[in-house]
């Protein structure tokens, strides 16, 4: 360390990026990404970097070890170094940077790790590329890298692949490879984002307290300000390519300036649980209907895994005993981490997937074995809204034809009157009527979600199954997208099953809430106790893991 | 493993009785007397007595039902018998088999060219930083898949024989004469390799655990060969059933163009005077190297891809 | 993930804060047409396979555009001439023009290709629609069918074929069709498949639409472009593959011009007169990387719509 020169005295910048600009050259011409970007990191920090896909944070981060993807490449500015810029040296000279001295985390785990290699030889290769150690110390320096990042039975993953180890254990492996070298900094961009939140809570702990004990580094690329909150010291917002904020994370939380960090704030989900906002509009009473809309009992669903040459038929239980229902104009949310059998559990409801044992009864009817007409009748009163919004809707298709779609199945109306109805969905959902005559590829997400919404209205039906309806959106829009379908259920008397992941949004819009864990639902409440007094152990995990929360 | 060997082993059998199926279904259905056909072809032209065509038709046990003429055939073709060429009389078993050495000579000196020289192109031109000749190594293997082989070979030829008097144009006697059909023989496989192999590559090299090999400061050839090629190397070696096939088939034109003895020019000289037995037995010849590329591949790829013996080692403590 | 930053190319169009993702906004139908060129321009290779592609066309149906000679009459004085301003490809054994017989040759060689691929197509894409979309036993039988084919090297398939069928132009071009009906089944199939799984699909069938309006309306529609590659790319082999059957001389009985069988009736005079094989065979070349090109761009196309 430097020598005590006063109180006042700032630690040396470690890395120090002033007026970076970063474009991509495509055949229609060249992007600018990255637009004059000032950022600093002192030795030992946690810097954040927040902002929603495009706004260039990634690009920035990636342009600091000279790793762009594609056609990306630096057209100005300095990132200064250990003394140098590397904006400015040559590939051989970045070489000896990468790995040695600045880490990269890199952001889905399952796809980071070389698919033939053995775990132990891709953590070695750090250490024989820098030449930290010999072909017969390596692998053993790797066991003791794995255990450090920890991951359970180092010396027995070592020899194992990729492909045998789960997506947490896969980040604790490149967590091992980002720290081999003992760089001085580590580029982590949204390190968890790919893995479940009671996983991500564990992997986050896990980079911070190494890094403190290092007097590491990290630059965390997040788009969750939460997360940021959390765990940075200091807070870089960025948005469309600039920097429109950066400072303490304390006040860049508690009095952010710039009104784009203020709309980012207010539309976090996960912070917006740490500080409730308005409750969702009151179910209406259950006076309006004497009877629910949609029960379900003892709903079971079993799926035979790919059958082997010569081995037992097996099956995984993805829904097991599940029973719950669903009033008029409620929202019902379903809650659990991937492969906790909602999405499942809704297509069943849906009579999507067939159900192998259990009752559905829709509207005072039975279906659970309807078929043909009768089916069809469901189909007309009981619509869905898929997760991403760039797959559900047929890319041939214009948006008008998607919107009228079910109108044409279902003979209702003639061409005229199925049009003015579109004109009229279009314009509830929000969007302009000129979209009727675009093609789904020619609008973002959210628009694209907004179509999707009005297709599921187009018959007016009694049930919209929402699958993960903002999971693939950036934040602000999940927010407008929220509002949008609490509003449409205000006005229509909707009742909708909505499925999610994520805490904080069921909180902003479900009325009741059950919480699925391995196929079975282990707590069902009002959604207020639930949050505020939750039984279950399993809840009360799934609580605690909401990032955001410590900042609260 | 053994369960997994027996289940390929069950596959390629299955396979190379269906090919059989599949070419007494053309040769011996299809509208056209089949007798007749031989007899014209070859035999003498002069003269065919209708009592000559019966006796051939008893011979060939052309005379009894469909099914039951399949079944003796297939009862045959199971111990190794295909019955006798039509125009020379000799069994078509013993024909194929003096043939093969010739083919298999050919053919292996052209896999090998193919395999050095398309890897080699696949390599350089995804590892080279110039971009003028990226360009110029990426379209040569689509000019050599458009290349017409015979054409090659007469080109060929034509240089080198005839203008230049460097190697043999015909025949296969000593080493010499078999450069030139080899080379032949090798352009559009080799053409072939080398775009499905630089086409992987490309797609491998932005696979995200390329840039983690990268992040770790390795160098670009070490990038290249060690993370890169391993993984692309994967889909190109499924193909090589597919590759072994066409050599094959090229190896019919090949052989033509060199007036190499060989497989290829038994089955033209075969097919010009419709000799359906030979015909037959060349279809099951060509399947059967098809199908043990395959079981070659099929032993291979678990030794090269670590998530296949899982697969089969899982299978093997289930079952 | 930069491209929220291409600038302000769409109008705002609604509270919606977020920029389209996609990398290349898709069509507005007036701009198509410089859109079109502007793609076309920045493309040579392209522009000139299909000229080539067009040429060839072009002189299968009016040969008496390119040449007023007689492709069948020699004039025996004349003959093994080298190419020149008299004779643009030179003169053959019997002192006629080689020119006029590639072009005339165009005529038989571009109905070969067309019945092969269309054969290979229409049985192919049949069989790969039914098995995709039933699915079950169904589509096993139909996949195994189409498994043992590919086993079976294209080639000799097709010399079986010949031996079964006779030989002459069209029954070579149907033999060459039918070996190749494997890998388009193959490819139909998986794109039914994939299609199939695609999500707007479900959600066509969740808004209650029944099995042949969507078959009809979302898969087939969205399956058909990777064919529709294949096809062309199909066009090439099946131009080599006739013309190799003609080499070996199955096809077109002399004197009718056949590229394939100009190149071979040239291997006899391999030392003394070049252009005789050298010729056709550039021509079958051209044609054949012009159609591969084009192939490609057609590939690159429907990827991006994907």
């Amino acid at each position: 360390m430097s020598m005590p020169s006063g109180p006042a005295a700032m630690p040396e910048n470690l890395l120090e990026i002033s007026d970076l600009a970063v474009s991509y050259r495509s055949r229609s011409g060249v992007v600018r990404a990255v637009d004059g970007v000032d950022l600093t990191v002192r030795a030992g920090e946690i810097v954040a970097v927040v902002g929603e896909s495009g706004s260039g944070k990634s690009t920035t981060a990636h342009a600091v070890i000279g790793l762009l993807p594609g056609s990306g490449q630096i057209d100005a500015g300095r990132i200064r170094f250990g003394g140098r810029d590397l904006a400015g040296v040559s590939e051989r000279e970045l070489r000896l940077v990468r790995g040695a001295q600045i880490g990269l985390i890199p952001q889905d785990p399952t796809v980071s790790l070389n698919p033939v290699q053995r775990i132990g030889d891709q953590v070695a290769e750090v250490l024989r590329v820098h030449g930290l150690a010999d072909r017969r110390s390596a692998p053993l320096d790797a066991v003791d890298l794995l255990e450090q990042a920890g991951l359970p039975d180092p010396a027995v993953r070592a020899r194992q692949y990729p492909h045998e180890l789960s997506g947490g254990m896969r980040q604790r492996v490149l967590i091992a490879v980002a720290i081999a070298a003992k760089p001085k900094l580590i580029i982590a961009d949204e390190p968890t984002s790919a893995l479940d939140v009671t996983v991500q809570r564990l992997i986050l702990d896990h980079i911070q307290s190494l890094t403190e004990a290092h007097d590491t580094a990290v630059l965390l690329v997040t788009h969750d300000l939460g997360i940021a909150a959390d765990r940075a010291q200091r807070i870089v917002v960025m948005s469309r390519g600039r920097v429109v904020e950066a400072g303490p994370a304390r006040q860049i939380l508690d009095q952010p300036s710039h009104p784009y960090t203020r709309q980012l704030l207010r539309s976090a989900p996960s912070l917006a649980v740490a500080r409730p906002t308005a409750p969702p509009r009151p179910a209406p009473g259950r006076a309006a209907a004497d009877r629910p809309l949609v029960t379900v009992e003892n709903l079971a669903k079993e799926f035979p895994l790919p059958r082997v040459a010569g081995a037992a038929a097996r099956s995984v239980r993805a829904v097991h005993d599940v029973s719950f229902s669903i009033n008029r104009g409620e929202t019902f949310a379903l809650v659990g981490e991937s492969g906790s059998g909602k999405s499942t559990t809704a297509r069943l409801v849906l009579r999507l997937v067939e159900p192998d044992a259990g009752r559905i009864v829709f509207d005072g009817k039975e279906i659970t074995r309807a078929r043909g007409e009768e089916l069809r009748r469901l189909r007309r009163r009981a619509q869905l809204i898929y997760q991403n919004p760039y797959a559900s809707l047929d890319p041939r298709f214009s948006i008008g034809e998607v919107i009228t779609e079910p109108l044409r199945v279902f003979r209702v109306g003639d061409r005229a009157s199925r049009r003015a109805r579109a004109r009229e969905l279009v314009e509830r959902v929000a969007l302009p009527a000129s979209v009727l005559d675009r093609r789904p590829a020619e609008l973002s997400g959210g628009q694209r979600q907004r179509v999707a919404i009005a297709r599921a209205l187009a018959l007016s039906p009694d049930l919209v199954v929402c699958d993960e309806p903002v999971s693939a959106l950036d934040v602000s829009v999940q927010a407008q997208v929220l509002e949008l379908l609490a509003e449409l259920q205000a006005a229509t008397g909707v009742a909708y099953l909505f499925i999610s992941h994520d805490l904080a949004v069921v909180r902003q819009i479900a009325h009741r809430v059950a919480v699925m864990q391995a196929g079975r639902i282990v707590e069902i409440g009002a959604t207020g106790e639930l949050f505020d007094r939750p039984n279950h152990a399993y809840t009360r995990d799934l609580l605690a893991a909401i990032p955001g929360g410590r900042y609260a | 493993m053994r369960r997994y060997l027996a289940g390929r082993l069950g596959q390629a059998v299955a396979v190379l009785w269906a090919a059989y199926t599949v070419s007494f279904l053309v040769l011996d259905l299809l509208p056209g007397d089949p007798v007749s056909a031989m007899a014209a072809g070859g035999l003498d032209q002069a003269a065919i007595e209708p009592a000559q065509i019966e006796a051939l038709r008893r011979e060939y046990g052309f005379d009894q039902p469909i099914l039951v003429q399949y079944l003796n055939y297939l009862g045959r073709a199971v111990r190794g018998d295909f019955g006798n060429s039509v125009a020379t009389g000799r069994p078509v078993t013993s024909t194929l088999a003096d043939a093969l050495p010739y083919t298999l000579q050919l053919t292996a000196a052209a896999l090998v060219l193919a395999v050095v020289l398309g890897g080699a192109v696949a390599l350089y031109a995804t590892y080279t930083a110039h971009r003028w000749l990226r360009q110029l190594l990426m379209s040569l293997p689509s000019l050599g898949v458009s290349l017409p082989t015979f054409w090659i070979g007469l080109m060929l030829v034509q240089l080198l024989s005839f203008r230049l008097r460097l190697l043999p144009a015909f025949g296969n006697e000593g080493a010499a004469s078999l450069i030139l059909p080899a080379v032949t023989l090798a352009v559009p496989t080799g053409a072939m390799l080398a775009q499905l192999l630089a086409k992987s590559l490309l797609t491998t090299l932005d696979e995200p655990y390329v840039q983690t090999a990268r992040a770790k400061g390795a160098g670009r050839t070490r990038v290249h060969l060690r993370h890169a090629l391993r993984n692309a190397a994967l889909p190109a070696f499924t193909m090589a059933g597919i590759l072994v096939g066409n050599l094959m088939a090229g190896s019919v034109v090949v052989e033509t163009v060199f007036s190499r003895n060989g497989v290829g020019r038994e089955t033209v000289s075969a097919v010009t005077v419709q000799d359906i037995p030979v015909v037959q037995g060349v279809i099951v010849f060509g399947a059967s190297t098809f199908v043990l590329a395959n079981l070659a591949v099929d032993l291979i790829y678990p030794l090269l891809d670590p998530r296949i013996v899982v697969a089969a080692a899982q299978q093997r403590s289930t079952g | 993930m930069s491209q929220s930053l291409v600038g302000e190319v769409e109008p705002a169009t609604g509270p919606d804060p977020d920029r389209p993702r996609h990398p290349e906004p898709g069509v507005i139908r007036g701009a198509e047409a410089r859109r079109l060129v502007r793609f076309l321009l920045r493309r040579p290779g392209l522009v000139l396979s299909i000229l080539v592609v067009a040429l060839v066309v072009l002189a299968a149906f009016w040969p008496t555009l390119f040449t007023s000679r007689d492709p069948l009459l020699g004039v025996p004085v004349d003959r093994f001439q080298g190419p020149g301003a008299q004779h643009w490809f030179g003169t053959d054994e019997l002192g006629r023009d080689l020119y006029a017989r590639v072009v005339h040759g165009a005529a038989l060689s571009l109905k070969a290709t067309l019945i092969a691929v269309g054969v290979a197509f229409v049985v192919g894409g049949t069989i790969g629609l039914v098995a995709g979309f039933v699915g079950r036993w169904g589509e096993d039988v139909l996949m195994r069918i189409v498994d043992v084919l590919l086993a079976i090297p294209a080639l000799f398939l097709s010399l079986a074929l010949v031996t079964a069928l006779g030989f002459g132009t069209v029954k070579v071009a149907v033999a060459v069709g039918l070996a190749s009906v494997a890998s388009f089944a193959r490819v139909m199939r998986a794109e039914v498949l994939r299609v199939r799984q695609a999500v707007y699909v479900e959600a066509a069938r969740s808004t209650g639409a029944r099995w042949y309006s969507v078959l009809l309306r979302h898969v087939l529609p969205n399956a058909i472009g990777p064919v529709l590659v294949l096809a062309t790319l199909e066009l090439g082999i099946a131009v080599l593959a006739v013309s190799s059957l003609s080499f070996l001389g199955y096809g077109a009985p002399p004197p009718a011009p056949e590229w394939g069988t100009l190149i071979s009736t040239g291997r006899n005079y391999l030392a003394n007169a070049w252009w005789l094989s050298t010729l056709p065979g550039l021509t079958v070349a051209a044609t054949v990387l012009a159609t591969n090109r084009i192939a490609r761009a057609l590939d690159g196309e429907s990827a991006t719509q994907r």
